[in-house]
């Protein structure tokens, strides 16, 4: 008998599998993988924002050195299939066309529009240049509110609309609260505010990259993508390609953030090409490419409005967004908003509650999901006006939000969406993140600041956030059209010597699953640690799954785990009793092995069933030797983690210069498996959540041109340009889980914008500033801080 | 084409190119060094970066998407793939990127630890914020930068990890402990080459 | 409106159009081989500038002429009373010069603050001075100090002053078929200087920057130097500031003085600040500046 596991492996902080290859360089990108007989392909993209395509000549193209191919939308109209929106939200959702290569017009800077297929890169690219393309420029749209102004130029001139949809929940409607409107006109006291999203690029590291090899009549894809299995079952659909014939595998992924759950335009070029050249074709981006074609994120104005009695008592919320969906719909690009419209009410007890979101198309780079997709929108909305509210009624930040939010004896508490929230303590992560700042002390230096109008003055910005996580129960996805369900997927293998195979249908690119997973099943099935596998990303291992987005993996996936290892230990179990000579129900399963009641000193491990079975000599009658299981699982509920940021800025009044000085976050994610990975999901989404406060923006010029094309000028935040983070947790186990998770993924990311942002206006506040647009510039706040205008502009 | 040659991770390699291709494609393309890897295309991210030696024969760090192949003619390179001793043992900055969990989806890495091997080679024991200035031409999305500051402090440490109040206590893949040694330790190959 | 084509469309493909290629080991033959390609031939220094427009396309030399191998252009010296540094020396080497550090500390402190350490150990001085990029920190620096750059053609050397340099964006009084070999820094002892860089990411091009030397007498400025990075299509020298500085002995005087900061730029308007913010900061950091040279 092997040796017991004392300690459990969950909650440990254990350092990762994944690193080996990683640190040394032994890696997986799909850019890295070479096939026998492989071509390169290159992609000619369109220069203008909205144009009609004359004429394309390709031919010119095949008289280049190694040429092999090279073709239009035009010529491959008939088989390149479409790309397909998983998420009409509405049933009169206008949904264009959206075929991978422009046929007869183009309608954002960057569409593919021909290709060359040759020996190699260089070559194909070189070969670029002698394609002719004729276009006939048509009129631009790239505003939101001029998209929908009556006369506006149309981005889908036949569908005669700039719109694409208007959804709306109402709580008095749906019956889960009251009327807002009436809350408004009720109200004593009435905060409008307009907030807009900029627009953001997600920016994985690894730009995507595609092989396609069609073999055989067979068709297999490597792809960086977040969702190999949903690429999957979308070739099928639109290519007529059958399923079964299709391996889709998502190697090493090197970051995602939601910029790689697209179905995207190069993956399906990559598919065509690869048919009609018969060899495998291998496509990857550029980050100039990446930039005008992988999808982007955010860009929604927010119309919010709150409702309060004066002693800041919320009453009502109501929501009013635009969100552009680009020249095109993404997968899931119009659900986008949806993601957030239950959570504007946040950890608020808001008697009622109006949502209505329009999504409208411009010549612009489509938007789909970006880390959080709705929820920091939402929370950014909330998080600033109940500021305002603050602010307006003379209380303090964190006041204001005590006198509103769901305190820990109300769980489970049901929201005004009609949402239950299982459980929280808001009232810990938020004594714990202002003693760990220290808020008292810095609230007593802004104050002196003030007196002595020091030229550099500090804003304290609070946000409390929490979120939906874990998507999500089919049926909910179903009641939202979404089109596919959102359960996930866990096979376990036992191996003959007692080591085990772990399947998981969900498609990690930096979660560190594999450790994650290890821990679990490691006490799950009493195997060491280092004696489990975890296998991913490729539909002939993990032939079922929905992958890796939305914080799902652990609050669905690890759900799925826990199901399949117990139908594991049900089989073992069995066995061990045969061959303990005992019967099953005396057998427990304690300190990773099952023993005989009252007499622990019987046991039989994993390992010693697994070779019982393996042999197979001596199985009880009707048993199968094989402890294989799979389990599948669908949530009945999201999980709701929440968490407390605070930050606090120096704000240079004299140049508009921003320095974090503090950032302090304490996050109750519920349930931590590993310690380490949880603080590593937090730093860098605080990160990104920073990053669209202070820097990133993607800005088009009037005629369409993304003139942030390039990391030189769409500003990712360097080590020098982020503070020390300063993160902690509490713990408040989820009730819906068996392991008591949240999920983590976009935790900083919903939670830091805010903060930062709130902290900059509080430090203007006494200047008459109410409001800085985002990015928050070093000119914006410049302006704020002299006019007091509050938005800034420029 | 023109003529090239060039020691990588202690192999000398000769070869022709077209005098177009990048430093990071020859390395990728022609002789099979993908642990290197390109992010960007304006020399910002810094994901390709190696160590290449200079005319005084000291191996400095350059973005290998900014330097011509031809232009390392007679250099010798160090690549990610050539940090570790034969027999495997970690680079004192690999392993300090491993133990403070520096890494997510790994892409940034090669370059990330490439910068910080010559961030030390000049400044064995850097402030933090010398190593955010000295780390600021490579780009991470997935860690905020923290737990990659807290490596190059351990790796600066000779091995030990940092102290930071708000870091997990963290246990060892395996049960093996690993020796300390500097991390100031030069790479493995001589940057001396003729050519 | 009509949209228009992209200035950037043909970088999409980050793979240089195809160049023939050259790396001479003298000024003479680097000279020559310019020379012989006209037109369509482009210097090679470290190439941090270079290669990423040549990777985007917006730059399709047929020959590169690789400075790279000229071992006579790298390095700092003294001659004739001024720091001569060879046009191919690093910027990292310029930042740890001693000589530099102690006869120039204001070009030492410059390099220090361009691009990343990667950049650093390729970018040159005369790589930056010759792009001659109105966001690049070292223009300013060499406007600033009265430096003279020596360039050589085909019919010899000849020596221009900093300010005849940068005749306006990405352009200089550099001759089809000259090589700028060296920049020679006026000895300017007594002096002390800094060089603050204003920009939104550590990586961004500064949104301005500003140059400044002085030196004093009795407690007091009798003497000022002061640039612009990015208040205009070239270098811009602040002599109004300048004068205004002499006799300012407190932070208020300084102040005042740099009131003028504006005068005489054209600084642009684009996404990461107007012009008339740009103004204002060349105020607020020319101040700056010359407060902690001066030591108020």
């Amino acid at each position: 008998m092997t040796a017991t596991i004392a300690q459990p492996e969950v909650g440990r902080a254990r350092l990762r599998k994944e690193d080996a290859r990683l640190v040394t360089g032994r890696t997986r990108w799909t850019e890295n993988i070479t096939l026998p007989g492989m071509l390169h392909l290159a992609i000619l993209r369109s220069p203008y924002a909205h144009a009609r395509i004359t004429s394309v000549n390709t031919a010119p193209a095949l008289d280049r050195p190694n040429v092999i191919a090279a073709f239009s939308g035009a010529d491959v109209a008939e088989t390149q299939g479409v790309l397909a929106c998983a998420w009409p939200v509405t049933e009169d959702m206008v949904a264009p066309t959206y075929t991978p290569l422009a046929v007869t017009e183009v309608r954002h800077v960057g569409e593919p529009v021909a290709v060359v297929v040759a020996r190699d890169r260089a070559s194909a690219v070189d070969a670029l240049e002698a394609i002719e393309v004729d276009y006939e420029p048509l009129p631009v749209v790239l505003g939101l509110e001029e998209a929908l102004a009556e006369g506006s130029p149309l981005v889908h001139s036949d569908k005669g609309t700039n719109k694409c949809y208007t959804w709306i929940f109402d709580s008095a409607e749906a019956g889960t609260g009251g009327n807002a409107v009436q809350a408004e006109a009720d109200a004593e006291v009435v905060i409008k505010r307009r907030y807009v999203q900029q627009r953001l690029i997600p920016s994985s590291m690894e730009p995507r990259s595609v092989i396609v090899d069609p073999s055989g009549g067979e068709w297999t894809m490597y792809s960086a993508t977040q969702i190999p299995h949903i690429v999957r079952f979308l070739l099928s659909a639109t290519t007529g390609t059958p399923e079964h014939k299709i391996r889709v595998i998502a190697p090493d992924v090197g970051g995602g953030f939601g910029g790689k759950i697209g179905v995207t335009p190069e993956e399906w070029i990559a598919f065509t090409a690869a048919n009609r050249v018969g060899r495998p074709v291998k496509y990857t981006e550029s980050r100039a490419e990446s930039m005008v074609s992988a999808h982007h994120g955010r860009d929604v104005i927010q119309d919010i409005t709150l409702s309060a009695r004066r002693d800041g008592t919320l009453t009502g919320v109501s929501v009013k967004l635009i969100a552009n969906m680009g020249a095109y719909l993404g997968v899931v690009g119009p659900g986008v908003p949806l993601l957030g419209a239950f959570m504007y009410n946040a950890i608020y007890k808001v008697p009622a509650y109006r949502f209505e979101c329009t999504g409208v198309f411009t010549n612009t780079t489509k938007t789909d999901a970006y880390r959080g997709a709705g929820r920091p929108e939402a929370t950014y909305a909330i998080e600033r006006a109940m500021d305002e509210l603050a602010a307006e009624l003379g209380l303090d930040p964190v006041e204001i939000r005590r006198r509103n939010w769901i305190t820990h004896e109300e769980f489970p508490f049901t929201t005004v969406c009609g949402l239950v929230y299982d459980s929280g303590n808001y009232e810990a992560a938020t004594e714990k993140a202002l003693s760990l700042l220290g808020y008292d002390d810095l609230r007593a230096e802004q104050a002196a600041r003030r007196a002595s109008n020091d030229p550099v003055q500090l804003g304290i910005g609070v946000s409390t956030y929490t979120e939906m996580c874990g998507l999500a129960p089919s049926r909910i996805l179903g009641a939202l059209r979404y089109g596919a369900g959102g359960w996930e997927s866990a096979t376990i293998r036992v191996l003959a010597t007692g080591k085990v195979e772990v399947i998981t249908g969900t498609t990690p690119h930096g979660q560190g699953h594999v450790t994650a997973w290890s821990q679990i099943v490691a006490d799950q099935l009493g195997v060491p640690f280092d004696d489990i596998s975890v296998l991913y990303g490729d539909t002939r291992v993990a032939n079922k799954g929905m992958d890796t987005y939305g914080s799902r993996s652990l609050a669905v996936g690890g759900i799925a785990l826990v199901n399949a290892c117990e139908k594991v230990r049900d089989k073992a179990k069995v066995v061990a009793a045969h061959m303990l000579e005992c019967s099953a129900d005396d057998l427990e399963f304690t300190d990773g092995a099952f023993r005989v009641r009252g007499n622990p000193e019987a046991a039989k491990t994993l390992a010693d069933v697994a070779l019982a079975v393996f042999t197979a000599h001596n199985l009880p009658d009707g048993i199968e030797p094989q402890l294989d299981s799979e389990a599948t699982f669908d949530p009945s509920t999201f999980s709701f983690p929440h968490g407390t940021h605070l930050c606090a800025t120096e704000v240079d009044t004299e140049t508009g210069q921003v320095k974090i000085r503090r950032y302090v976050c304490v996050d109750d994610v519920g349930k931590v498996i590993n310690p380490l990975i949880v603080e590593g999901q937090v730093h860098g989404g605080v990160a990104q959540g920073i990053a669209q406060a202070l820097f990133e923006d993607a800005v088009y010029d009037e005629s369409g041109n993304l003139i942030t094309g390039s990391f030189a000028e769409y500003l990712l935040p360097s080590a020098a340009d982020l503070p020390t983070l300063e993160a902690d947790r509490t713990e408040t186990p989820a009730t819906t889980h068996p392991l008591g998770a949240k999920g983590v993924g976009e935790a900083g990311t919903i939670a830091a914008t805010p903060a930062v942002v709130n902290a900059i206006v509080d430090a203007l506040r006494p200047r008459g500033v109410h409001d800085v647009m985002m990015p928050c510039t070093p000119e914006r706040v410049w302006r704020a801080a002299q006019d007091g205008s509050g938005r800034g502009s420029s | 084409m023109a003529r090239v040659s060039v020691t990588v991770d202690g192999t000398r390699y000769v070869d022709e190119v077209e005098p177009r291709t990048l430093l990071v494609h020859y390395l990728r393309d022609q002789i099979g060094k993908v642990g290197t890897v390109v992010g960007c295309d304006t020399g910002n991210c810094g994901a390709c970066t190696v160590l290449m030696s200079g005319p005084d024969h000291v191996a400095r760090s350059v973005k290998s998407c900014s330097v011509l192949a031809i232009q390392a003619d007679g250099c010798a390179v160090t690549t990610v793939e050539g940090l570790a001793d034969s027999d495997g043992t970690l680079h004192p900055v690999q392993r300090a990127f491993h133990e403070q969990h520096a890494l997510q989806c790994g892409f940034c890495t090669p370059g990330m630890i490439m910068a910080t091997v010559d961030l030390l080679r000049e400044n064995p024991h850097p402030t933090e914020a010398e190593i955010r200035e000295g780390i600021s031409g490579n780009l991470c999305r997935c860690t905020g930068y923290q737990n990659i500051v807290r490596a190059v402090q351990q790796a600066a440490n000779g091995g030990a990890a940092p102290s930071a109040a708000h870091s997990a206590p963290v246990e060892s893949a395996s049960a093996e402990s690993a020796s300390v040694e500097s991390a100031a330790r030069p790479v493995a190959h001589s940057p001396a080459v003729t050519s | 409106m009509a949209g228009g084509p992209g200035w950037f469309w043909k970088g999409f493909v980050m793979i240089p159009v195809a160049f023939d290629y050259v790396r001479p080991s003298t000024v003479e033959d680097a000279v020559a081989a310019v020379a012989a390609g006209g037109d369509e031939a482009k210097i090679l220094a470290g190439g941090q500038s270079l290669l990423p427009v040549l990777r985007l396309r917006l730059a399709a030399p047929a020959l590169l002429v690789d400075l790279g191998g000229v071992g006579s252009l790298r390095g700092a010296r003294f001659d004739s009373g001024a720091l001569v540094i060879g046009a191919m020396t690093t910027h990292a080497e310029v930042a740890s010069s001693a000589l530099v550090r102690a006869e120039a500390p204001l070009v030492a402190t410059a390099a220090a603050h361009v691009g990343d350490r990667q950049v650093r150990h390729l970018g040159t001085l005369g790589g930056s001075l010759a792009h001659a990029d109105p966001a690049g920190d070292l223009p300013a620096v060499a406007v600033a100090l009265d430096a003279d750059m020596v360039l050589a053609g085909p019919s010899g050397r000849r020596t221009v002053a900093a300010r005849d340099f940068f005749t306006d964006i990405f352009t200089t009084a550099l001759g089809p078929a000259e090589v700028l070999v060296e920049v020679r820094f006026p000895r300017m002892s007594g002096w002390t200087g800094g060089y603050e860089k204003f920009h939104r990411t550590l990586q961004a091009w500064a949104l301005v920057g500003v140059a400044a030397a002085v030196r004093k007498e009795n407690g007091s400025i009798a003497e000022a130097r002061v640039a612009f990075t990015n208040m205009g299509p070239t270098p811009v020298r602040a002599s109004s500031v300048e004068a205004a500085l002499v006799g300012a002995a407190d932070l208020g005087a300084v102040k005042a003085a740099a009131a003028h900061a504006g005068e005489g730029t054209s600084p642009p308007t684009d996404i990461s600040g107007s012009a008339e913010y740009r103004r204002h900061l060349a105020g607020v950091l020319t101040a700056r500046a010359v407060a902690s040279a001066a030591g108020f």
